[in-house]
């Protein structure tokens, strides 16, 4: 290094700032931890899943009817279609009524009734009323709010936005702590850390359709990979079934269906008005049950049969719902859709599946410890809790148990005196290299673009070997691309400089899906083959996703 | 097709304001965000923004002036028959382009 990078020192690093890196931040320093750092790629607490999440959060409180955590986790492997991490999905369902009422005394406002009991709902694949939510569809931002109140008290946690984490430092085997992008000046920073705990959410961004915030490109898959780490169930993305379609709607999450089911029920419709799950094995006579891998796959095979809605969906249609009903059901809720032209009461909506959340993730132990030494995950990021197809409502508690057990575990190990600047210089140089901009005949943001439309085309809700193979073949051909994509001059604020180190964590993130998938010759949950429609019991394992030399390899798991 | 017309200002602190012009299709209902994000990808990479959520009114970020109003790019519906204005936040440093310093003083690197 000619100059030398600004250098932080921390015994936590925890490299985005949504709900599980947030609560990681606090169990940190609860379990000690003198120095925090939490660093987000956008704002601290504004970006990531969790304050887009709408309406529901699965934990067995036992308030409007008996529950246990045990009924919880049922629930959760039936969802997960054989493939869950059971000891992961045990710690989640078991934890999730100490975080959750924690969050209640944390004044988050979760909805209740007149009783005073806590508002519990029946989500799909639930045996019981278990989902608590905060009103109008304000969960999500609620549960940011109430964490970054948390954060914003403690002393030990340091906070900084526009800090995009490029690479994670591996020295003799271990992650010694990170080498960032500040957005904002253009240059290279370093940091070293005891622990470093990897909660940049999921990929969902990397489908062109999507209810992604724009920092969900899939960065953590391609730090752990790139470290050593390896990947489990990567071919699983939950592709919500009811994302919105049309007609455009604007300030609401495309997801905001949802909740309106849970509420009012609704019927779901195919382009002739007829309804259509029975035919899939889904009866909704009574309430919304349907799992949302069938779903969407019931939606995408009557599209593809050519009995969809004009837009290439299927109808969500609330006319049997009188307005007074809908009106106490979402109040506010019905002005903002007026205003985007829809009146539930008249004429129904388009809806289709939309890339949600991803099942995949880091391989974690119980502390949430990767294989690399020093490397920890939480949230999204981790691998395994959910299979083949995650229960509705799982994510918020998922984000804040693993967030829980993340930030205390990795304080144990922390500090620790492993930092050797050496070990950065590589990936330091490199990024000083992309900072000096150089021309080229394609952007980064062209190739995003393009990648997104091959992802949604190729890897989408349902795959064929040709398809898959096509992806992987540009996939190779845009990562050949790399080296030669144009990058403007200039530092500060540069976008494309941003852009290029996402694309780059989107490629290799988009690999594994792909690997994955193709190498999962049945369906199961989220993942639907056309040529291979059937589930196969050989394939009633996990695969794991590994970097070896740069390239990425999927196997089942022993 | 229908197109519609964004004057964006440009340029980083410091330098002497400039505005570039973009024609970008127009479909009813979408946003000035989808226009900003389809210019990035077709016309041009450097163009500087700030968004997070998209298209979900939580995040804020993505708060810009329109024609002299400060809004959220991502509400705010797209305009054809007359060029629309865009500037960075009046009341905030500007970064470059359409970015502002809107990171609370606690949040960044000294």
């Amino acid at each position: 290094m000619t100059r030398s990078a600004m250098h932080l020192e921390t015994g936590v690093l925890i490299i985005g700032a949504g709900g599980a890196g947030m609560y990681a931040a606090i169990a940190a320093a609860r379990a000690g931890a003198e120095r925090v750092l939490l660093v987000d790629k956008s704002l601290v607490g504004r970006g990531g899943a969790t304050i887009m999440a709408q309406m529901t959060v699965a934990a067995a409180l036992a308030e409007e009817s008996d529950d246990d955590w045990r009924w919880h986790l049922a629930d959760t492997l039936a969802a997960g279609r054989g493939l869950c991490d059971e000891e992961l999905a045990a710690i989640l369902c078991e934890e999730a009524p100490i975080r959750i009422r924690e969050m209640g005394d944390w004044q988050v406002g979760w909805a209740r009734r007149d009783s005073g009991r806590i508002a519990q709902v029946t989500a799909p694949g639930h045996s019981r009323p278990r989902c608590c939510y905060v009103d109008f569809l304000n969960t999500g931002p609620a549960v940011a709010a109430t964490l970054r109140r948390q954060i914003s008290r403690i002393e030990a946690i340091r906070r900084v936005s526009n800090l995009a984490v490029t690479d994670l430092v591996v020295d003799d085997g271990a992650v010694t702590g990170a080498v960032a992008l500040d957005t904002a000046s253009g240059e290279a920073v370093t940091i070293a850390a005891g622990a470093t705990i990897v909660a940049t959410g999921g990929l969902t961004r990397i489908y062109r359709r999507n209810s992604a915030s724009a920092n969900m490109g899939g960065d953590g898959y391609a730090l752990a990979l790139m470290a050593g780490a390896p990947l489990v169930d990567m071919e699983f993305v939950q592709f919500f079934p009811i994302g919105h379609l049309a007609p455009r709607l604007v300030g609401m999450d495309p997801i905001m269906w949802d909740p309106f089911r849970y509420k009012l029920g609704g019927r779901l419709l195919d382009g002739a008005g007829n309804e259509f799950l029975a035919r899939y094995g889904s009866d909704e006579t009574d309430a919304y049950t349907t799992p949302r891998d069938i779903a969407s796959y019931a939606i995408t095979r009557e599209v593809a049969a050519g009995r969809g809605s004009p837009h290439g969906g299927v109808y969500l249609s609330f006319e049997h719902i009188p307005p007074a009903a809908l009106r106490a059901a979402f109040g506010p809720v019905i002005e903002r859709l007026a205003k985007n032209g829809i009146d539930l009461a008249t004429a129904p909506v388009e809806v289709s599946p939309i890339a949600h959340y991803h099942m995949g993730g880091i391989v974690v132990d119980a502390r949430m410890a990767s294989a690399v030494p020093g490397l920890y995950a939480a949230g999204e990021a981790v691998g395994g809790a959910n299979g083949a197809n995650r229960l509705s409502g799982n994510a918020i508690p998922e984000a804040l148990v693993f967030g829980e057990r993340a930030g205390r575990f990795a304080a144990s190990v922390a500090p620790a005196a492993g930092w050797r600047a050496g070990a950065a210089v590589a990936a330091v140089t490199r990024l000083r290299e992309q900072a000096d901009g150089r021309s080229g005949d394609v952007s980064a943001a062209a190739l995003l673009d393009e990648l997104r439309t091959l992802m949604w085309d190729a890897v989408g809700p349902l795959r064929d070997a040709a398809g898959l193979a096509r992806a992987l073949a540009r996939l190779g051909e845009m990562r050949g691309m790399l080296p030669h994509v144009a990058i403007v001059p200039g530092r500060e604020s540069n976008a494309s400089l941003a852009d290029w180190f996402e694309l780059r964590a989107s490629l290799s993130a988009a690999e594994a899906v792909t690997r994955a998938a193709l190498a999962r010759r049945e369906s199961r949950g989220a993942h639907q083959r056309g040529d291979f429609p059937a589930s196969d019991p050989a394939f009633a394992r996990s695969q794991c996703v590994v970097m070896r030399d740069g390239a990425i390899a999927a196997s089942l798991a022993p | 097709m229908k197109t519609a017309t964004l004057r964006i200002r440009r340029g980083a602190a410091g330098e002497a304001p400039r505005y570039d012009e973009f024609a970008v299709p127009f479909e009813e209902g979408a946003t000035v965000l989808d226009a900003l994000i389809w210019i990035r990808a077709q016309r041009d990479p450097s163009l500087a923004i700030r968004y997070s959520c998209i298209n979900a009114n939580v995040c804020k970020e993505c708060t810009i002036a329109v024609d002299g109003r400060v809004v959220y790019a991502c509400t705010t519906r797209l305009v054809a028959g007359r060029p629309m204005v865009l500037d960075p936040l009046p009341a905030k440093r500007q970064l470059r382009d359409l970015v502002s310093e809107t990171r609370p003083p606690r949040e960044r690197l000294a």
